[in-house]
């Protein structure tokens, strides 16, 4: 099947689309949009959220046609592109909130939409908000100083 | 066209030893666009897929590919006959068939190969393969298989891997003094190394007949020393490039898909993508050894440990994969970091028909450590002291002997290390204001009621790089020249980023050893010589001294040049921010004129101070190349009536040489601690018969951010003089001592005996009867 679909603000097609592609099949293998990770393919570890409609969502848990006409962001809409990070990307390389890096594209999205919706996010919230998202490098805790960090920089610029 | 293949990584914060400064790879990373070995893509590619064995032990009578063959879509399906060279492999036995042969060993082993233009399609002619199957009974007690003579013979060379002893003094006679005596069997299950990246890599085949292999793995020589002859290919007919890998600990250190995608790629002229999921990659690496111990610890009433015994056995599943080396570790730190005058250990790795077991993180040391540590608690217990008193009293220390007889002869602050954990300020008691904070969390099971805290102890000692005689070594190539009209500097080794850090430390290093701004680190490749693994925490110390020599390498040739050409001596020379200076006279020169067009490169090896191996019936040797500690308190609020529990505060003390990046160096500390909480209380792949129960995310379970409780760690430098910078390896540690400190907190909870980890909410609370 033909597939349309906004992807980051632009439009894209995808031909021969076999029905049991998953969006995350298509994002990666078809449309070359790799920052989305496929860690269990069972919505348990988060490594490939995306934003679907402005709802944070496992793409490999969304059938690659039940995407289409929708409006997807990726870890690659998330900055502004040229290598310019958002505070949230940012704060994760200043905290050391990356090791090996294949949880970090679904963290970034998960903590980009707690970051976006709640000021003074609580150790709580955050916990919470990204228990959905597997890492197995870190033990969590740069994890938390990064979305901390992304928190109070937001707060400090206002926005 | 391939893409995503690694480039030059740009080094290009400032910051040298010492110092924290960003990752290289940290933007790429974070932004999606750092390329792992699954995102690697060929325009011509296929797809290739691995067919497995259903039974944990069977003959095979036939395979008839004829089917899978015909189906449209596929190019390929290759059974052992397809081998083309040897047909089998091994890190340290050649006992794994490339593809089942006759037999199948465990469920999951690798029996024949599907390549085709769609994973579906591969997925589908798979299936089509019809393997004609003599079901075996499988052997999947490793205590059956070590100890009874009529049990099956799984290998021509019998069932014990291998049998190490270790024999000190003369414990009867020591019993006999002993005022307290303390036993104890203890059980420690599978573990999964669990990292987010599944196997995965690209074969391209070359036009000279040999291959290009770009994949995610720890150690890419020893790859390719079993990689060629099972292609019968000459080595240099095997270039590997390190991908991008998704953490490792352990699991990447044996082949998965290497073989099989050059393979394929040899076989159809294309190049051959495969990609493991979840499910798959349980059964596409080695897990940590489940083990079974029976200590006894006999001590005189004023807590001196006179003897202790241990019988260690180990499964080592189908393949003997690194059994033979976690066997060395678990009976040289059989009794751990105390000073025991009478040892008998028996420490043994056997073959059954369960999934191999090899390296993960703790590598024999893991297992020890539990049951070394429980019986630290129950000695506390039978003597009326506190934990850490009977851990003090016994401490290892500079100058003291191990059970080897190694006497350890650089820093072992233990008894330091157990005071400042003992002035550790302690948590808040249980809250009850916030669910999310109590066992069950966000469940609602509990506001406080039936939760009962407890605290506990645990202290490890862990060996750091390749042990009993192994010449373990690094290099390093260093380029200096000028790009762009400043000094830059290139620094080429094999050595595999797994996550750990190792190419912020590089360019540390370079920064600090010739005072320049700009450095790169290249892609990791076996065009430059072998780095070893990344394991046994051994990277900074090896690869980091590897690339610290190679500097040095460069930084004399400068200075004999500078000398020349300025008639100074070449002693009173030193490099900073790009210039040359000298003692007496200031800057002499700016590197970039002095370079001019000229390049200077240096390649250098550095090798660890010599080992000898353990004896064979004494386990007596200086074995171990640099030990390293570790102690934890945990602290755990258990539910007593529904058996859920939280971690709720873990404070470890470790002492780590020289710090070289703090940052990185805490997430060391801080992922260990996380693995180890993981085989405390959760993480155990379930076998039944010899079958996997339990592989996927969904039913093994890792902590989460909500299992982890905050961390606080306090670090020690006590410099290792025989190490690059001091430094002591620290990937490893914390993940030993992490594991008793939580049990022994679940004891301190609920009174039970807690020998068994994980432990699950069934061995907290007993069925109710009557």
């Amino acid at each position: 099947m033909r597939l349309n679909l906004t992807i980051n603000g632009a439009k894209h097609t995808a031909d021969d689309v076999w029905p049991g592609e998953s969006l995350l099949y298509v994002l990666r293998e078809r449309l070359g949009l790799a920052g989305s990770k496929n860690a269990c393919e069972q919505g348990e570890c988060g490594s490939c959220t995306v934003y679907l409609d402005g709802v944070p969502a496992c793409s490999c848990l969304v059938a690659a046609g039940q995407a289409a006409g929708h409006e997807v962001v990726t870890v690659e809409g998330i900055g502004g592109g040229d290598e310019e990070l958002h505070p949230v990307q940012e704060a994760f390389v200043d905290a050391g909130a990356v090791q090996c890096g294949f949880c970090t594209p679904g963290l970034i999205v998960a903590a980009h939409n707690l970051v976006e919706r709640t000021d003074e996010p609580s150790d709580e919230e955050i916990r919470e908000e990204l228990a959905g998202n597997l890492c197995r490098c870190t033990g969590y805790e740069k994890i938390l100083d990064a979305v901390r960090l992304a928190a109070a920089r937001k707060q400090e610029a206002g926005t | 066209m391939t893409v995503g293949t690694p480039d030059n990584l740009a080094s290009s914060t400032r910051g040298g030893v010492g110092q924290s400064p960003h990752r290289p790879d940290g933007t790429h990373k974070v932004t999606g666009q750092f390329a792992y070995s699954s995102d690697l893509w060929h325009d011509d590619m296929l797809w290739g897929m691995t067919l497995r064995s259903p039974h944990p032990h069977a003959r095979i009578r036939s395979i008839d590919i004829g089917p899978a063959l015909a189906t449209s879509g596929v190019y390929a399906v290759l059974t052992h006959e397809d081998v083309p060279g040897t047909k089998y492999y091994g890190l340290e036995e050649n006992d794994q068939p490339v593809l089942a042969v006759d037999t199948v060993r465990y469920q999951g082993e690798a029996v024949a190969l599907v390549a085709a233009d769609h994973p579906e399609t591969a997925r589908r002619a798979m299936h089509e393969i019809v393997v004609d199957y003599e079901v075996l009974d499988p052997l999947t007690d490793p205590v059956r298989s070590a100890f009874d003579p009529q049990a099956p013979q799984l290998h021509e060379h019998g069932n014990v891997v291998r049998h190490q002893p270790v024999r000190v003094g003369d414990v009867p006679s020591a019993r006999s003094r002993a005022d307290v005596v303390v036993t104890g069997e203890y059980e420690i299950g599978m573990q999964d190394q669990a990292f987010l990246g599944p196997e995965s890599g690209l074969a391209v085949p070359g036009e000279d007949g040999g291959v290009d292999l770009y994949v995610a793995t720890q150690w890419m020589h020893t790859d390719l020393r079993q990689i060629a002859p099972c292609l019968g290919l000459p080595e240099e007919k095997v270039r590997m490039t390190l991908s991008g890998v998704g953490g490792a600990f352990g699991a990447r250190e044996d082949l998965s898909m290497q073989v099989h995608a050059a393979m394929l790629a040899m076989h159809t002229g294309r190049p051959i993508k495969i990609v493991y999921n979840r499910e798959e990659s349980f059964y596409g690496h080695v897990h940590r050894h489940p083990a079974k111990m029976r200590y006894e610890h006999g001590a005189t009433a004023d807590g001196r440990i006179v003897y202790a015994t241990a019988r260690i056995v180990l499964d080592g599943g189908a393949y003997a994969s690194s059994t033979t080396n976690v066997v060395g570790n678990a009976a040289s730190l059989g009794v751990g970091p105390y000073i025991v005058p009478n040892v008998e250990i028996d420490a043994y790795g056997v073959y059954t028909n369960n999934p191999p077991c090899g390296a993960m993180r703790g590598f024999g040391a893991v297992q020890a450590c539990y049951a070394y540590e429980s019986q630290m608690d129950k000695l506390a217990r039978e003597l009326d002291v506190h934990p850490l008193e009977v851990r003090r009293i016994n401490a290892i220390h500079q100058g003291a002997a191990i059970a080897t007889g190694q006497v350890v002869d650089t820093p072992a602050p233990m008894t330091e290390m157990i005071d400042r954990l003992r002035d550790a300020p302690l948590p808040e008691a249980v809250e009850s204001g916030d669910v999310r904070n109590l066992p069950g969390g966000v469940s609602n099971t509990t506001h406080g009621e039936g939760v009962r805290r407890g605290v506990g102890y645990g202290v490890g000692l862990k060996n750091i790089c390749f042990s009993e005689g192994f010449d373990d070594y690094s290099t390093a190539r260093v380029r200096l020249e000028v790009v762009g009209g400043e000094p830059a500097v290139l620094i080429h080794t094999a050595a595999a980023e797994v996550g750990q850090g190792l190419v912020t430390l590089q360019g540390q290093i370079a920064r600090t050893e010739l005072g320049v701004e700009r450095v790169s680190i290249a892609p990791a490749d076996t065009q430059v010589g072998d780095a070893g693994s990344s394991s046994a925490s051994r990277q900074s110390y090896m690869t980091g001294g590897a690339v610290k020599r190679a500097c040095e390498a460069v930084r004399e040739r400068l200075f004999h040049l500078a000398a020349e050409r300025f008639d100074v001596p070449a002693e009173q020379l030193s490099l900073s921010g790009g210039k040359l200076v000298s003692e007496h006279s200031g800057v002499l020169v700016a590197l970039a004129d002095l370079l001019g067009d000229a390049a200077i490169e240096e390649t250098r090896e550095f090798h660890h101070r010599p080992t000898t191996g353990m004896d064979p019936v004494t386990g007596q040797g200086d074995t171990h190349t640099q030990l390293a500690l570790c102690i934890h308190r945990a602290v755990v609020d258990v539910d007593v009536e529904l058996g859920l529990l939280k971690v709720v505060d873990m404070t470890a003390v470790q002492d780590v040489g020289t710090v070289l990046n703090r940052v990185s160096l805490e997430g060391q500390i801080h992922g260990g601690t996380a693995q180890g909480l993981g085989l405390a209380v959760m993480e155990e792949i379930q076998l039944a018969d010899g079958k996997l129960t339990n592989p996927s995310f969904t039913d093994y379970l890792i902590p989460t951010i909500l299992d982890m409780p905050p961390m606080r760690l306090d670090i020690l430098e006590r410099a290792d003089p025989n190490a690059p910078y001091g430094l002591r390896g620290a990937g490893e540690p914390s993940t030993l001592s992490s594991t008793p400190a939580i049990a022994a907190a679940i004891r301190d909870a609920t009174g039970l005996q807690i020998d068994r980890v994980p432990v699950r909410p069934h061995d907290i609370v007993r069925p109710v009867t009557g």
